[in-house]
């Protein structure tokens, strides 16, 4: 029999197709950042919120784990969460918390940590919010768990509760 | 009551569907020339029931019966009646509803619209156009069901998506079913026509009537997707290259090219394969672009409610079209040999052809690269506005000027001395291109070039309209007029590219604002209640310099309670020359308002240039139907 190559090629040019749409619908495709873990995340560089301290990936590499936490004195879950970061600062020798003031006015920002209390090591400042994209944050609060290398351990997109606490006391241990 | 008669009736159409495939298999096998009354009937009855079925539906809509679960998804009673009307077909299954019932309309009017043609290809058409119908109910009922019920009923719907509230997009999903699903009926026909084997020129008189129509209505469609974007998403752009804009794009660039192709294949009985391609491709490419659009691969306005499992049965069917169509082209086909006069008519309408397939590839990679990439590497990447800019823009240069060329050679062979004519017209466009940029003092290469080739093709239109007028030669105007829009469209949309103004700032009321050419006075904001929404009116005096021109414009915040939604309607100064376009936004705890300032000149005949594109296929439409 002759082979036709032609029809050989436009049939399976057409089963590809098919079948990475196929592929495609299978694919969970909505904005999640939580399939993040296991990256490094990216050098950054911010100025600290109380003093003119530059706060950078480097200073990260010092500590066992780091949290880093994007919050606001406008946004109210992070009101919520707040006691459990405090919770973790007085518990946890191991972790450290980084705080992105995320969008937010400076003066109100120091306000929201006097009021409230403050658990952060180090309170970094992103006016605009384009430092937190680099962190692949798509709304506040959201926090990352990074170790010694910088590498995700875990994302936490929303409010941390008594269950996130928990696992994060889990893989601090 | 209505959710029990609307799904009785989808079941009717289903075994009407299957009946009609029956009886046309066995009146195939009758030798005498005419079809028989029963399927005349069969058909009768099938569009009544569906046509009745769109009414249970709307009736549903319009009363508020919220026992219907997609009634009360997507209405509610505070609702003005328009979009009540509209939120019929504002949601997956009533569209899908509206989409069958232009399957089945199309089918009956192909079978009583061309008692001329051969019976056993009008057998073939109205079989494969029922199969067609029959995987859509199915999709439907399994899956899809507009008139499933729910218990206990609800007191109120869940409103509709403000952002659909707006006259044009109440009308813009018809005109583009009407368009994407008329392609259905040729696509059918040119399997019928392969099995049939009633071809050539017999087979583009068949189809050439709904080309006309189905085309026409597709640019109708588009125009007005378009045209809502620019009133209501507040960006005052009207094409951003968002996949799903693609997806429409895509039929479009096939049933372009199948338009010119069917010309040739009935004056000259040659390139019939091709035409076929094209047939089966366009609604191919519909389905595709319906598939990617309902299964949530794609995210953009268009996207409902996701639902794997439909997506699942659209491939699956998709899959089904492509395979059957293509065997069948494979496995009939006859040879063709191909005989042509280079220096032709033909080869020119062939050109138009290339272009189309071009940017048909161009969008089809630029839309499914990024699936491709994340499916096959996880990567996530968007294709925005510069790569279609950069791969089209220069290929819209020699297009217009072959646009302009084509028509002016003879069927078979050309005289020479027509050139010099045409050396004029391009002299004027080079002139009043000099004169543009020596008014607007603004230069880009592309853009220049864009201008004289746009400016070229209209002139020439011009004159070519004038002489069709005088020698009564009436089957060139419907060319003339949509050659003559298109030019146009390149025309305005260049300059408004070139010379539009944006600028982004913040403003307190009482505050003024001062640009180079205008000055903006943020009067004051007045809150007002609505029927179904609360909206805060900005009121703003807008300065010309220039020329101490006063207009004002009034942008609105909207709160929509039915669901809790925002939206920012732009305030939109249509003049003959230019666009005054203003939106505003509030800034969170603030009293500052975000305001965004644009002047888009010839904005206004930009759409009037689309329509008139759209016009030339009207009149090629209504003179074959004359002819017939």
């Amino acid at each position: 029999m002759k082979i036709n190559f032609f029809k050989i090629i436009i049939f399976s040019f057409i089963t590809f197709f098919l079948l990475v749409f196929w592929l495609g619908l299978k694919k969970d495709n909505s904005y999640n950042t939580t399939n993040l873990i296991g990256n490094k995340i990216s050098s950054f560089q911010l100025a600290s919120i109380h003093n003119s301290d530059l706060i950078s990936d480097e200073l990260l590499k010092q500590n066992e784990f780091t949290l880093i936490n994007i919050f606001a004195s406008w946004c109210a879950p992070c009101r919520l969460e707040h006691k459990y970061l405090i919770k973790l600062a007085n518990q946890n020798r191991n972790v450290k918390i980084l705080g992105i003031n995320f969008k937010d006015k400076k003066n109100n920002a120091l306000n929201f940590l006097n009021k409230l209390g403050n658990p952060y090591n180090f309170v970094a400042e992103d006016l605009d919010g384009k430092a937190s994209i680099l962190f692949g944050t798509y709304g506040v609060p959201e926090s990352i768990l990074v170790d010694k290398e910088l590498t995700i351990i875990k994302k936490i997109i929303g409010p941390i509760g008594q269950r996130q606490f928990e696992e994060i006391l889990k893989l601090t241990q | 009551m209505l959710s029990n008669l609307g799904s009785i009736l989808v079941f009717l159409i289903l075994g009407l569907s299957l009946l009609i495939i029956y009886n046309a298999f066995l009146d195939i096998k009758n030798n005498n020339q005419t079809i028989k009354k029963n399927i005349y009937n069969l058909s009768l009855f099938q569009i009544t029931f569906t046509i009745m079925s769109f009414f249970t539906l709307l009736a549903g809509f319009i009363f508020s019966d919220f026992s219907i679960i997609n009634v009360y998804e997507n209405s509610h009673t505070t609702k003005p009646l328009f979009y009540k009307v509209a939120g019929s077909w504002g949601n997956h299954e009533g569209s899908l509803l509206l989409w069958i019932n232009i399957l089945v309309l199309f089918s009956y009017l192909f079978l009583i619209f061309n008692h001329k043609h051969n019976k056993k290809f009008r057998l073939y058409t109205l079989i494969f156009q029922n199969f067609l119908i029959l995987g859509f109910v199915i999709f439907l009922i399994l899956n899809s069901n507009p008139f499933s019920s729910i218990f206990p009923v609800p007191l109120e719907g869940m409103g509709l998506n403000p952002i659909l509230q707006d006259p044009a997009l109440a009308i813009h999903p018809p005109l583009l079913y009407i368009g994407f699903v008329g392609c259905s009926i040729y696509f059918s026909a040119a399997i019928a026509s392969i099995l049939s084997e009633y071809n050539g020129k017999q087979f583009a008189l068949a189809i050439k009537s709904w080309v006309y129509i189905s085309w026409t209505f597709q640019t109708l469609g588009i125009i007005v997707g378009s045209i809502w974007a620019y009133y209501e998403l507040g960006w005052g752009g009207f094409w951003f290259w968002d996949p799903v804009e693609n997806a429409s794009l895509l039929p479009w660039f096939a049933i372009t090219a199948l338009m010119h192709s069917v010309m040739v294949l009935e004056k000259r009985n040659t390139l019939y394969e091709w035409v076929i391609i094209l047939c089966l491709l366009t609604f191919i490419l519909s389905v595709t672009g319906t598939f990617l659009v309902r299964s949530g691969i794609l995210n953009s306005v268009h996207t409902f409610a996701n639902d794997p499992s439909r997506g699942l049965y659209i491939l699956l069917f998709l899959s089904l079209m492509i395979f059957t169509s293509v065997i069948i082209f494979f496995k009939e086909r006859k040879k063709e040999s191909y005989d042509f006069n280079l220096n032709s008519k033909e080869t020119f309408i062939l050109t138009n052809n290339w272009f189309m397939i071009f940017f048909l590839a161009t969008v089809l990679i630029g839309t499914l690269y990024p699936i491709f990439l994340d499916v096959l590497t996880n990567a996530k990447i968007s294709v925005g506005p510069p790569f279609y800019n950069i791969v089209i823009i220069p290929l819209v240069i020699p297009l217009l000027f072959l646009m302009t060329l084509g028509p002016q050679f003879g069927w078979i062979n050309s005289k020479k001395e027509r050139l010099y004519k045409t050396l004029y017209v391009l002299v004027g466009a080079i002139t009043i291109n000099l004169f543009i940029f020596y008014f607007f003092e603004n230069y880009g290469f592309y853009v220049n070039l864009i201008l004289i080739t746009a400016t070229f093709l209209v002139l020439h239109s011009v004159l070519d309209a004038k002489k069709s007028f005088k020698s009564k030669k009436k089957f060139e105007f419907s060319r003339i007029i949509s050659h003559l829009g298109f030019g146009l469209l390149v025309f305005f949309i260049g300059v408004n590219h070139q010379h539009s103004v944006e600028i982004d700032f913040n403003l307190k009321t009482g505050q003024k604002k001062k640009l180079d050419n205008y000055e903006i006075y943020f009067e004051n904001v007045s809150i007002e209640q609505n029927k179904n929404y609360k909206s805060v009116i900005g009121r703003f005096e807008i300065i010309e310099l220039k020329n101490k021109n006063i207009q004002y414009l009034s942008p609105e915040i909207r709160i929509y309670t039915n669901p809790e939604t925002l939206t920012y309607e732009a305030a939109i100064k249509t003049r003959i020359n230019s666009d005054l376009y203003l939106t505003m936004s509030n800034v969170s705890r603030s009293d500052f308002y975000n305001i965004k300032f644009q002047n888009k000149p010839l904005m206004i005949w930009v759409w009037i240039s689309a329509f008139i594109i759209a016009l030339g296929g009207l009149i090629q439409f209504i003179q074959k139907k004359n002819e017939n």
